[in-house]
């Protein structure tokens, strides 16, 4: 019913835009990782494996990517643990008051990331909110240090960001489980344990993929947390990026990880469609 | 409520206050005389806020966040919503790369959009400034504009733009009295969502700022610095006008639901 001229007008200028400044920046990050920098500071514009080579060859950068999948696999644990049970309580058990908790769970969203992670950062110093507090009731004498700038730090902190973002996709896979199944489970004499095993759990997993896929992929990519939060033991793979931008000034290097880190998210995002497909609930 | 287990209330009720927590200290600490940490809080004062209203570099920033975010906004709304009619009712090769790409940014973490975007410039020359960061969300909220747009269309009926152009009206025509009405409250909502994620947006803007902040990169620099309760004040600020906004964009979807229930009751009662 759509003439073709409609089409043209709909489809060319967003296609062109996203060509514009989503393929050809992808595009130019790969080129960039195959070119390299001389002493002077100028990019030289010839192919080579170098900068593959030196990640490969150099600790110190899987060394930190490790580190940094590990900072994102505790994130993502952590926050579909507490994504997934209040999920399960708000469309389970929450009755009428199911729509309240959902708006209570949204409204940290609008809570800008950065000032979040500040309080975070004013909660867990040595004259932070917590110290001064375990100090005042007379828990503690002197301010335990580790609070602040650690892995630890970090993970609480992104723990606390991206719990919301799991939920979200978890309760709606909750909601959408068809209620006469669980009600039939029941009557055909299952115990509530067994109903949460059987028949669930199973039919959520295509949000707890979404969830987790959030989670760990946002979280890996981070690099205001780590330098707000983390001190030197909570350096993450991003933050290194940020340094060959920066100061230390290797664009070729720096566009090299972040086309791996690239390349990890979509085999990630792939992976997780693969098996929420797999599992999806017709 | 009844006969759900307690251990379940009590974990609902842990990880509200895990997320409320670090809210509430930052709102509470803004009126702290004494700074930042320290427990007991004492000296409850306003002088914190006093200060941020005399803090020009602040305002500046506001404003220019505000800018940023009212283009990005524009942009996205004027790219991503004609992407979702594409999507949803054209077919051109490299279909499914294309919504792909949209929604890739969605997902990547913020550093990929932004330096991607940072190599852009720089190889074509472009001055880093506001307008970059404008082009930078912009590009990476359509996604937002897309997926809002799209699950609109899902809902429209077909029939009424059919029977439109079959009455006469040009696409153009079409476009502004059906489709634009039926997917309002999809692109309201895409509109404030994309606004407040545009004000709040720190990793793209990071690599693309030129002498101009916005404010949470005005926020960021300050925190390098040294930290004092004046960035709990313009916090607790704007926490009060997104509370504002939300409530306000609940207002009107609930107009909007108890309207189109109303004529769908009109509806049926004068075909019957």
């Amino acid at each position: 019913m759509f003439s073709r001229a409609y089409r043209t007008v709909i489809t060319v200028p967003p296609l062109l835009w996203v060509a514009i400044f989503l393929l050809v920046p992808y595009a130019l990050m790969f080129c960039y990782s195959f070119w390299s920098v001389n002493d002077a500071g100028t990019i030289l514009h010839s192919w080579t494996m170098t900068n593959y080579h030196e990640l490969l060859t150099k600790p110190v950068y899987w060394q930190t990517l490790l580190r940094s999948m590990w900072i994102a696999a505790r994130v993502m644990f952590f926050s579909m643990l507490l994504g997934f049970l209040l999920a399960y309580f708000l469309s389970f058990h929450a009755g009428a008051r199911k729509d309240l908790y959902y708006q209570l769970v949204i409204i940290p969203l609008w809570v800008s990331y950065l000032v979040r992670a500040y309080a975070w950062k004013t909660i867990l110093g040595t004259d932070g909110v917590l110290n001064t507090l375990l100090q005042y009731v007379h828990v503690t004498k002197h301010p335990l240090d580790f609070l602040l700038y650690s892995p630890f730090a970090v993970v609480l902190t992104l723990t606390h960001i991206y719990t919301p973002f799991t939920f979200l996709p978890i309760y709606a896979s909750l909601e959408h489980i068809p209620r006469h199944l669980v009600e039939a489970s029941h009557d055909l004499g299952a115990t509530p344990a067994q109903t949460f095993w059987r028949v669930i759990l199973p039919l959520s997993i295509p949000g707890l993929l979404a969830g987790a896929t959030f989670a760990f992929v946002l979280s890996l990519g981070d690099f205001l947390a780590p330098l707000l939060l983390g001190g030197p033991s909570g350096i993450m793979i991003s933050n290194i990026v940020v340094s060959l931008f920066g100061a230390a000034y290797n664009w070729p290097l720096g566009a090299a990880i972040s086309l791996c880190m690239l390349a990890l998210v979509l085999a990630l995002i792939f992976f997780s469609e693969r098996l929420e497909k797999k599992w999806s609930f017709q | 409520m009844n006969g759900s287990p307690l251990w379940l209330k009590a974990h609902a009720l842990l990880v509200f206050a895990f997320l409320y927590l670090p809210i509430a200290i930052l709102i509470l600490y803004s009126f702290n005389g004494q700074g930042v940490g320290g427990f007991p809080p004492r000296d409850l004062t306003l002088n914190w806020y006093r200060i941020l209203f005399n803090d020009a570099a602040i305002w500046d920033s506001v404003l220019n966040s505000l800018l940023v975010a009212a283009s990005a906004m524009f942009i996205a709304l004027l790219f991503g919503i004609p992407a979702a009619l594409a999507l949803d009712r054209a077919n051109f090769p490299g279909k499914a790369l294309f919504r792909r790409l949209v929604l890739l940014p969605l997902i990547l973490p913020g550093i990929i959009t932004g330096l991607s975007l940072l190599m852009l410039f720089r190889v074509s020359n472009v001055k880093l400034s506001l307008l970059t960061i404008i082009l930078g969300h912009g590009t990476a909220l359509i996604s937002v504009a897309t997926t809002e747009a799209f699950a609109g269309l899902q809902k429209l009926n077909r029939a009424q733009e059919e029977a439109s152009l079959d009455l006469g009206a040009t696409y153009w025509q079409t476009f502004w009295r059906i489709t634009v009405p039926n997917l309002k409250l999809s692109i309201i909502g895409a509109a404030l969502l994309i606004f407040t994620l545009s004000m709040d947006e720190i990793a793209v803007s990071f690599f693309l700022i030129g002498r101009d902040n916005t404010l949470p990169l005005e926020i960021w620099g300050r925190l390098r610095r040294g930290i004092t309760p004046e960035i709990n004040a313009i916090s607790t600020i704007i926490f009060m006008f997104s509370l504002a906004a939300i409530v306000l964009w609940y207002r009107l979807r609930t107009r909007a639901e108890v309207t189109s229930e109303i004529a769908a009751e009109l509806v049926e009662t004068a075909g019957s």
